[in-house]
């Protein structure tokens, strides 16, 4: 009994978490010490396999995937759907970061959530999220996998929704269920198109057999990948689908680090990953990926520009890094993308905890005096830096990591990107585009993460004279998670350090058993040398600009408190009203549907058409002509059964009357 | 197991045994006082299904004919006979009637307070006819068993109904009547016109296929009519408005067997009769096109007119509608996939769709109303019965690891080959599903708390729980591990699809190397 064959274990454990959590929290929803002891426990038993696993493979690093088979899912005649787990070189790096990632935000949540009377629930379905997860980046077949999108979209729905008494957040979870819907809807006909294509559903046969079954660049590979990329849109919050994610914010912040920043969103770049052969075959299909990844790079960057709430902002932030891990796996840089999920997972769950420490003083300040403000309006913050000072210096490693300054991790990866872009260009010229927009959405990040820095711990505080007293920093369960995380995010750029600083390309390296099939049908060669240079020294100098201006024109001149505040006006209203997309999709899809269904189907089409007309006209003309023909008496069997019938409804009617 | 049936010749009697057993428990609960009933009423049902669970070992693998087969003579100058037995499809069914029933009753239990002795015994009845329309292998005692089941639900509509019972009951009748009239004729005129070819008059199923194609000319005539009173049953759109009257004027326990068996006896009505004895009618270009837009059609139509619905209990009628334009789409689909899916929704639309009317009934029970608007976060006051709606609901909008998903995955997949339009079309039925029911557990379940009479309702009862709980574990059952069933339905829907079409798009000659749809351009 290896590791490897015992992966399942890493699903097990979470998943006997959930019913142990789920059994209290409907029995012993006060039995926080259980659930405190269950709940984060279980995960760490998952991440000890993990590691184990993960052990194993590192031992020798080339084996083929292990397909791990549980049961017999969808037999049906050709249809073989295994309920199997595929333990590969990317599924391990994923499963490391799931599990390690998760472990650190399920011992936060337990001083976060502390107080909350839902404490139970919400292991279980932070528990329950973790067994789709890792089903999702586990399974070997897209329907397995899909299990896991489904069910993590499940989890994300119930978890926003925590809170479910405010309407809001109700409505922010069935948003985000629907909208992913949308995108699950692409996923389906991929499937379709893959098994009439194939006549197999597993990861396994697809990959071999690409290359024989599909033409690259032919038609059916491109509307695969296509449809594919639909699922991505809505699940990783891509142009058009992302609108959702800003919404979800609204679930309790350790769950928008876990769902909502560091492991369901990047599904997307995971499944343009794992099938990268078919998206390499799909050139069209990949220029649109890295096309649409680069334009919400940079649209999404331009609203965070203009967010007061912090985790509104974190929330553009996210959807903006998820387009930078679309531009490299559209690029064919595919372990860039997965290189940036690795450091994104970090800087980003280290981002939105340290807010979450952040929002927990807040809100313990306002909760002590009966203050009615809004606790993660960043108006009315400021100056936390001497009441949170451990918060506020993992923060600002986060913040260098992610503006791209080096060594933190986050340069490592994004530069990455951007140069495979570049290098790209040479091919397609619109990936210079892609490069362009990829660096002003550089510059708009750092300049958004300083303006976040700067006005929530900088500058002089605006919380209030009473609430200040009752300002101060996190117990260690909080801030300990979050340590580890500033580590990972300032020395997380050595899993894949590049030659030019003296590094091997490790994760590059790892996962090439899983790239190589696409590697024949789309080569990158990197730039070296100068160009090299020329291209990193932009980089960081646009970071390092972003930055600086960031920090000085939010510390130029004073901020008001969000009671004091002007409205915004012009282009900065229309940013914080996020260019108005909601209202768009809600006048031109949301309002005409529902008018439609009622209006014309319902009352139209069923009441009068079908019913007024057909229905009850029959009976009136049935009995126009019953009248007449009563008098008919014909004699035969068949008349007088009806006539029978007719006689006993009626004497029933007499009787029931 | 087989060893200790076959110890007590359990093949020989069990189906005349669950034909007769209901009927023969009318009598105590008729005789019996008016407090019993029920009690009778539930033990027969429930001997009925501990008895209906050995059928499970009678369906030997491989062999798509019908097991159990008996034949007694009946009419024999007419060529009618008492003629039973079942494959692998009927067998689900009758395992999917069995179990509803009893618990349709245990469902009944303090719904229904007038007239007691009637309603069971109207129970028991109807549990005969649903029983013995999916064992009938006489196409007149088909017929008979059809009009057995209609007239009981006609009175529990009529009878024990809401405040507009009579119209639906009626409706419901008189859209029935016509369709069965109409297949009546069918059937004594296509035995006619074998009789007329062979020189023999019989009613046997068996007989009737065979020589089927002595229908000549008439073919696509009795096809109609066949197809007619099958589409009012399942229902087919634009013939489904009777559905949601019936639904929401019924009592708890009729709605759950309406939508749970007797819908699927349209469904079953077409994979027994209509396609196999004219394949060449019903899968003709015209027909199939016909078919396969109305199912489509039915399918984003049931879902958009859902979402609009102000009651619950509508809302759930019009997305029946959507779920069986699933089966209708999986059938024409004919593939060994789509047509597995169409049987699998079928099941699984009995377990979401029965369990979502309890649930609807118990909270009618509390609060006397069906508006979605009068409820509102009542999962703070009823968390059991939040989560077991959720559940059901999850299940009903195709969550993967459920079992609706089960059967709609492999609809849509199995027939992407032969309509891929129509199906990209039907699959954004997954996304509307997701809107009318989360849109309606919101309104219900999530958002404010702020009516005193929601506040104190009560967390579900055992009985209750007796109630939902078992088909909740169906659910995950059915999601997790569907081989079973689909491995006892694979023979006879394979000898569905040979019956169905000979020698086109025969999916047995996929098995072994992959077929590969060549490439334009290639």
């Amino acid at each position: 009994m290896t590791f490897t064959h015992a992966v399942w274990l890493a699903v097990a454990l979470p998943l006997l978490g959930f019913l142990v959590n789920g059994a209290l929290a409907i029995w012993r929803p006060g039995a926080k010490g259980a659930v405190s002891l269950v709940g984060p426990g279980v995960l760490l038993g998952a991440f000890a396999v993990s590691l184990g696993v993960f052990a194993e493979l590192w031992r020798n690093p080339a084996a083929a995937p292990v397909v791990v088979r549980l049961w017999s899912w969808l037999p049906v005649e050709r249809l073989q759907v295994d309920l199997a787990f595929q333990v590969d070189q990317l599924s391990i790096v994923m499963l490391l970061i799931v599990t390690g990632v998760g472990s650190l935000i399920h011992l936060f949540s337990v001083g976060y959530m502390k107080e909350d009377p839902g404490y139970a629930r919400y292991f279980a379905y932070l528990n329950l999220f973790v067994v789709f997860m890792l089903v999702l980046v586990l399974g070997s077949s897209f329907p397995v996998l899909f299990i896991g999108w489904e069910g993590v979209g499940l989890c994300s729905y119930l978890l926003i929704g925590f809170w479910f008494s405010e309407k809001a957040n109700a409505d922010a979870g069935k948003k985000a269920f629907i909208m992913n819907r949308i995108g699950d809807f692409g996923f389906l006909v991929a499937m379709f198109f893959i098994w009439r294509s194939f006549g197999s559903l597993d990861f396994g046969y697809v990959t071999e057999h690409a290359a024989e079954v599909l033409t690259p660049g032919g038609a059916i590979v491109t509307a695969i990948t296509l449809f594919l990329f639909l699922g991505c849109t809505g699940k990783s919050a891509q142009i058009p689908l992302y609108t959702w994610l800003p919404d979800a914010m609204a679930g309790p912040t350790p769950v928008s680090a876990l769902i909502h920043a560091a492991t369901m969103v990047t599904a997307g770049v995971y499944l343009v990953a794992r099938t990268n052969v078919l998206f390499a075959m799909a050139p069209v299909s990949s220029t649109v990926v890295a096309g649409i990844g680069a334009l919400t790079a940079l649209f999404a960057a331009t609203i965070g520009l203009r967010q007061y709430d912090i985790k509104k902002v974190l929330a553009y932030s996210t959807v903006s890094q998820l387009g930078y891990m679309f531009v490299g796996v559209g690029t064919g840089a595919y372990v860039s993308g997965v290189f940036h999920l690795a450091t994104h997972a970090f800087f980003k769950a280290l981002l939105f905890l340290g807010s979450g420490s952040v929002i927990h003083a807040m809100h313990h300040a306002y909760h002590a005096t009966h203050s009615p403000e809004d606790a993660q309006d960043m108006r009315n913050m400021g100056g936390l830096r001497a009441y949170l000072p451990v918060t506020f210096w993992l923060m600002m490693i986060a913040t260098l990591a992610i503006a791209g300054i080096p060594p933190f991790a986050g340069f490592f990866s994004k530069d990455e990107i951007l140069a495979a872009a570049f290098a790209r260009g040479a091919e397609r010229p619109v990936f210079y585009l892609y490069y362009a927009m990829g660096l002003l959405a550089a510059l708009l990040t750092a300049f958004y993460m300083a303006r976040l820095m700067a006005m929530t711990f900088l500058g002089p505080n605006r919380t209030g004279e009473r609430e200040r007293q009752h300002l101060h920093e996190a117990p260690w369960i909080m801030t300990g998670p979050l340590l580890v995380l500033g580590v990972l995010s300032a020395l997380g750029g050595a899993l894949n350090l590049p030659h030019l600083v003296g590094g091997h390309a490790a994760l590059e390296r790892w996962l090439e058993p899983v790239t190589e099939p696409a590697r024949r049908f789309a080569h990158l060669v990197m730039p070296s040398g100068s160009t090299e240079y020329l291209l990193v020294g932009a980089a960081v100098a646009i970071g390092a600009l972003g930055l600086w201006l960031g920090f000085r024109l939010t510390l130029g001149r004073p901020i008001p408190t969000a009671a004091a505040a002007p409205p915004d006006r012009g282009l900065a209203l229309v940013l914080n009203r996020k260019y108005y997309v909601d209202e768009i999709y809600d006048a031109l899809v949301v309002r005409p549907l529902a008018w439609f269904s009622r209006v014309v189907l319902w009352r139209g089409v069923d009441q009068q058409l079908v019913d007024g007309v057909a229905v009850n006209g029959t009976a009136f003309l049935s009995r126009l002509a019953g009248s007449g023909l009563r008098l008919l008496q014909t004699g035969q069997v068949g008349v007088y059964v009806v006539l029978f019938l007719v006689g006993a409804i009626w004497i029933l009617r007499a009787v029931i009357r | 197991m087989t060893a200790l049936l076959g110890s007590i010749h359990f093949g020989e009697w069990i189906l005349h045994a669950l034909l007769l057993l209901p009927l023969f428990g009318v009598v105590p609960v008729l005789l019996g006082d008016e407090r019993s009933a029920k009690r009778t009423a539930l033990i027969v049902t429930l001997v009925e299904f501990i008895l209906s669970v050995g059928l499970w070992w009678s369906i030997p693998p491989g062999d798509g004919g019908f097991q159990l087969v008996t034949s007694l003579p009946w009419i024999p100058g007419w060529g009618i006979a008492y003629r039973v037995g079942l494959d692998g499809i009927s067998l689900m069914m009758v395992l999917l009637t069995t179990a509803l029933t009893p618990l349709s009753v245990l469902a009944s239990w303090r719904y229904i307070t007038t007239r007691e002795r009637g309603y069971y015994a109207l129970m028991l009845v109807l549990l005969t006819g649903l029983v013995g329309v999916f064992l009938a292998l006489d196409l007149f005692l088909f017929y008979v068993f059809f009009e057995v089941m209609l007239i009981p639900m006609y009175f529990i509509i009529g009878i024990w109904g809401g405040t507009n019972r009579l119209y639906a009951a009626i409706k419901f009748f008189v859209y029935t009547m016509t369709g069965s009239l109409l297949m009546l004729v069918a059937i004594v005129a296509l035995v006619w016109r074998v009789e007329a070819s062979t020189g023999q008059l019989s009613f046997s199923y068996d007989f009737l296929l065979a020589n089927a194609a002595s229908a000549g000319r008439a073919a696509p005539w009795l096809f109609a009519a066949f197809a007619l009173a099958f589409a009012i049953k399942v229902p087919i759109f634009p013939l489904h408005t009777w559905l949601p009257d019936a639904h929401v004027e019924a009592p708890t326990a009729g709605s759950v067997l309406l939508a749970g068996v007797m819908l699927k006896i349209g469904t079953y009505g077409f994979l027994r009769f209509a396609i196999p004895f004219f394949p060449e009618v019903a899968l003709s270009p015209a027909v199939s096109t016909l078919m396969v837009g109305l199912a489509v059609v039915g399918i984003i139509y049931g879902a958009l007119v859902a979402l609009v619905q102000p009651d619950f209990k509508k809302l759930v009628a019009y997305s029946s509608v959507s779920h069986l334009g699933f089966v209708m789409l999986g059938i024409w689909g004919l593939t060994m996939q789509s047509v597995q899916g169409a049987m699998m929704v079928m099941i699984s639309h009995g377990f979401s769709t029965g369990a979502l009317f309890l649930l609807i009934g118990m909270l009618y029970e509390r609060r006397h109303t069906r508006l979605i608007e009068d409820y509102g976060g009542i999962a703070r006051a009823i968390p059991i019965f939040s989560l077991m709606l959720t559940v059901v609901a999850l299940s009903s909008i195709g969550l993967p690891g459920l079992n609706g998903f089960i059967g709609e995955f492999l609809v849509l997949l199995g027939s992407f080959t032969a309509y891929p339009w129509a199906t990209g079309v039907a699959t954004t039925g997954v996304i509307f599903a997701a809107a009318y029911l989360l849109w309606a557990i919101q309104r219900i379940i999530f958002n404010r708390l702020d009516d005193r009479e929601n506040e104190q309702l009560h967390d579900l009862s055992p009985r209750e729980l007796a109630v939902i709980l078992p088909l909740v574990i169906g659910i995950v059952w059915l999601g997790l591990y569907p081989k079973p069933v689909l491995d006892r339905m694979e023979p006879a829907t394979r000898r569905f699809l040979q019956a169905a079409a000979p020698g086109m798009r025969t999916p047995t000659a996929m098995v072994g190397s992959p077929t590969v749809v060549a490439e334009p351009g290639r």
